[in-house]
């Protein structure tokens, strides 16, 4: 149980806590935890691409074996995007809650209402088409889902992928989880990025395309509010 | 009329409400609002600038506490 009279700063997220040897993300910082990633991600990819050419240089009958070696390193990239995407859950989507057979209607309105109440006009219209709540922040532009998060920094190109949810979901409605998502980003900008584990650090387009379809537009929305 | 509610299962539930003036409103949402931070539950208030606060005591000029959950890491 977390004790936010508890060694947390005044404005802090009562959540950072626990997590005191965790850096307090910046944009400093996560322009250098970026940089990292691209590193890793062309460090684990390049060898693939080399070992092709290689090959082919060695002998052009290795063609084939050659091929798979590129596909392995294109694959990898894509396996990252992937995981990034996925780390965020629209409202109403296929991994929603208010998809299972359990969910309350009742309960999902309610929260829905109050929802929509934390919300602006435009960020409610985006909600209903795209099941995505955009927040703009100090750190760039913020779309949160049931889980997740993700975060398109200033100039629109790179997006962070954050791996968040609410500690003891129960059986709470799904906008209930994007409200509590939201409330905590809104109480503690680094602090939510503190708490959330990094899941992806790259381009806009690999992860646009690795979401579902519908909430595409919510990516492009936010993308245009980091410019 | 101001309000402290819960995000729960049921979508929301009121805890409390109280008007200004009203003492023993005042004192019965102090008490509920205790109850829930010491069940674990964090508590805020919206800002008009579009951020929110933590509160750990009931602030009782405000017009609407919402209490939520802990959230963590994936």
């Amino acid at each position: 149980m977390i004790r936010p009279d508890v060694a947390t700063p005044a404005g802090y997220l009562g959540e950072v806590a626990p997590l005191w040897w965790r850096e307090r993300p910046s944009a400093r910082t996560l322009r250098r935890h970026g940089r990292l990633w691209t590193a890793w991600t062309a460090a684990t990819a390049t060898p693939f691409f080399g070992a092709g050419a290689f090959l082919l240089w060695l002998e052009p009958l290795t063609f084939p074996v050659a091929l798979a070696s590129f596909a392995h390193g294109w694959v990898i990239p894509e396996l990252y995007a992937r995981r990034g995407a996925v780390s965020v859950v629209p409202m109403g989507g296929r991994r929603s809650v208010s998809r299972k057979p359990t969910a309350d209607e009742d309960a999902e309105r309610a929260a829905l209402g109050l929802l929509g109440d934390l919300l602006g006009h435009d960020t409610r219209e985006l909600l209903a088409r795209t099941g995505l709540v955009l927040e703009r922040g100090r750190l760039g532009a913020w779309l949160v889902g049931e889980q997740g998060a993700m975060l398109v920094r200033s100039g629109g190109r790179r997006v962070d992928c954050w791996c968040v949810r609410i500690a003891d979901p129960g059986s709470l409605p799904a906008g209930d989880r994007v409200a509590h998502l939201l409330l905590a980003l809104r109480e503690d900008e680094a602090g939510f990025a503190t708490v959330a584990n990094l899941a992806f650090s790259g381009a806009a387009w690999r992860v646009r395309r690795r979401m579902p379809k519908r909430a595409r537009p919510a990516l492009d929305a936010a993308r245009d509010a980091a410019r | 009329m101001a309000r402290l509610i819960r995000l729960d299962r049921t979508g929301h539930t009121t805890l409390a409400e109280w008007t200004h003036g009203d003492e023993a409103a005042q004192e019965q949402a102090v008490q509920a609002f205790r109850r829930e931070l010491d069940a674990g539950m964090l508590a805020s208030v919206s800002r008009e600038d579009g951020t929110a606060e933590v509160v750990r005591e009931l602030p009782l000029d405000e017009e609407l506490v919402v209490l939520r959950r802990p959230i963590a890491g994936g």
